[in-house]
């Protein structure tokens, strides 16, 4: 069984072709490292799968199921979760809040409705210390750390339990100590059986935590395998294209 | 040692020095409150009663919009066209009211022609992009040339069957108090109580701390925008109203450039140009700083021509605290 199965997925902004013919499996529980030199297209993909925007055209298949998404909700409620590129957090707003961000917690008062905090707090506290972040829930996001605020956007996919996380470069921009807590955070997501997708530039990243590798090259799959039979040099060939295709 | 969560634990607690040294209305609440001790000590007219009671009135109006224009800032925006649709929900109000048409008509079609405007700067800027700025310049331009057409430019002070319950409403005082400084009060603990407590209000701020990320997490953008310009066409709406009853007539020249004394306000009260800051607290402090400074400038003799000068010192000097404040941390 598949977890999640992506078949022919095209993708055009305008003339721009940034996907073209995308097939591609994830199991359950598996991590698979997304490869590629900027501008290859691995953004555009993890995008679709979030539902960010349609694909042009090619099917998503979830646990079997042909999926459709309209917007990122639909992906959500699908089970899909992101951390986007450049993390998407609020900078002026705490971290229980971003956390939160569109799914609120709410309590009645009377006939009202209001946002309810101390269990936001609360939850966003649990979850970090899940993630053994020293990120505390109430802080403002302008005052984090690279880090932090990592923890502050892989926190906010927990909050559902997701069975597909998809990471855009979580590693590109923080220290080597949290670097390796990322990393164990991933495997702690597999270990619970949530597939996760993970796009990174880092080679040690990428093998380290990987169970399977797929190479992406101008909008095209050139490569998807296990990571146990390749090595980072053919990785390295396939990415610019020294090797064709594996 | 020292487990993480006791080290977590530690910190959360800044001292409330540090915490309230880093609210920007502390600063403004500082800043009235020696103007006032100092005007009390200079001046034998300043802690009066008949001096106070005008401080509040005059700068309630101001206030009242400053808290929408505060909700529009907050969310990234600016809305210049306030100051037009006071005069348009003026005219709408008076017109019908002349016209023999009951106050509460009168009223509610003026707060829909505001609505309107609102809605009208608010679909341009969510669903066709463009510019905040831009289009409420047009409606700054539009609405009150729409002001103009409907009295056909000529001054009112005939209100027909509710001539006197309007001016009871906009002019008159309970228990000391002029009634627009109820309107006032009402309007920013409500206004305050749904930014705190309401999604809605979390979205405004999350909108102008990050668009594009409050986009993504599938917050309906566009749809909020409409309703926070709303939100400010609603405030001069109710302005429009007041004030006719305070004034007692109406003329096209009525709010005219009172966006900039209500972007001041906002400004100085903490709300950030580039979004995601400003409190309705602060938009009323604001407001009342710029009139504490006119009123001291009259009572000490000073040349109203003076006044512009204090207040865009004001202005920057605010702008420019915040950005010290924000360089350091
Ligand atoms: N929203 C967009 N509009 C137009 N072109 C885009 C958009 N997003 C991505 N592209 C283009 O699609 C291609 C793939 O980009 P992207 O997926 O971000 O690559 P990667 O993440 O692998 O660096 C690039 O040529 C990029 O310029
Ligand atoms: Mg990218």
């Amino acid at each position: 069984m598949s977890r999640l199965k992506l078949e022919n997925i095209s993708k055009n902004f305008g003339a721009i072709q940034a996907l073209s013919g995308v097939s591609l499996e994830v199991a359950p529980g598996e991590v698979l490292g997304l490869m590629g030199d900027n501008g290859a297209g691995k953004s555009t993909l993890v995008k679709i799968i979030a539902g960010n925007f349609p694909a042009s055209s090619g099917e998503i298949r979830i646990d079997d199921r042909s999926t459709h998404f309209n917007k990122p909700l639909d992906a959500q409620t699908a089970g899909v979760e992101i951390v986007y590129q450049d993390l998407a957090l609020c900078n002026n707003l705490t971290a229980a809040s971003n956390v939160f961000l569109g799914r609120e917690a709410m309590r009645r008062f009377g006939p009202f409705r209001m946002l309810d905090y101390p269990t936001m707090n609360r939850r966003a506290a649990d979850l970090f210390k899940q993630l053994k972040s020293e990120t505390r829930a109430r802080d403002v996001v302008r005052r984090m750390s690279g880090g932090q605020r990592q923890a502050v956007a892989i926190a906010r996919t927990l909050l559902s339990e997701p069975k597909i996380v998809l990471m855009d470069e979580p590693t590109a921009a923080i220290s080597v100590r949290q670097v390796a807590e990322v990393l164990d955070l991933i495997r702690r997501l597999r270990d619970r059986g949530i597939s996760v997708i993970i796009i990174s530039h880092r080679m040690p990243d990428v093998f380290g935590v990987a169970d399977r590798i797929a190479v992406m090259r101008r909008g095209r799959l050139v490569a998807s395998k296990a990571t146990a039979t390749s090595s980072p040099e053919e990785v390295t060939g396939l990415i610019t294209g020294a090797i064709e295709a594996a | 040692m020292t487990s993480l969560d006791d080290l977590i634990g530690r910190t959360e607690h800044n001292s409330l020095f540090a915490r309230l040294t880093s609210v920007p209305v502390f600063w403004v609440i500082l800043a009235a409150l020696v103007a006032c001790i100092a005007l009390t000590l200079l001046t034998d007219t300043f802690a009066t009663q008949r001096n106070l009671f005008n401080v509040l009135r005059n700068f309630t109006f101001v206030a009242i919009i400053a808290i929408g224009m505060t909700v529009v800032i907050a969310s990234g925006g600016i809305d210049l066209s306030v100051g037009s649709t006071v005069v348009l929900s003026a005219m709408v109000l008076s017109v019908l009211m002349t016209g023999g048409w009951s106050f509460a008509f009168a009223a509610i079609a003026a707060l829909t022609a505001a609505l309107a405007v609102g809605a009208f700067n608010g679909a341009l800027i969510a669903y066709a992009g463009m510019p905040p700025f831009v289009v409420t310049l047009g409606t700054l331009s539009g609405a009150r040339s729409l002001a103009m057409v409907l009295s056909d430019n000529k001054m009112i002070w005939e209100f027909g069957p509710d001539h006197n319950l309007l001016l009871w409403l906009g002019g008159g005082s309970t228990l000391g108090l002029p009634h627009p400084t109820f309107a006032l009060a009402l309007l920013a603990i409500a206004a305050s109580l749904i930014l705190r407590w309401t999604r809605w209000g979390q979205y405004v701020y999350a909108i102008g701390g990050n668009e594009q990320a409050a986009i993504l997490t599938g917050i309906a953008v566009k749809r909020q925008k409409v309703t926070i310009y709303m939100f400010s066409a609603f405030t001069a709406g109710i302005t429009g109203i007041l004030m006719t009853g305070w004034l007692g007539s109406v003329t096209t020249n009525l709010g005219q450039s009172m966006e900039l004394a209500v972007i001041a306000a906002a400004v100085i009260g903490g709300a950030n140009l580039a979004g995601g800051e400003g409190t309705p607290l602060g938009a009323v402090l604001g407001a009342l700083l710029i009139e504490v400074i006119r009123n001291s400038l009259i009572l000490l003799g000073i040349s109203t021509f003076w006044q512009g000068m204090f207040i865009g010192t004001f202005i920057i000097v605010a702008v420019a605290f915040d950005r010290f404040r924000n360089a350091r941390t």
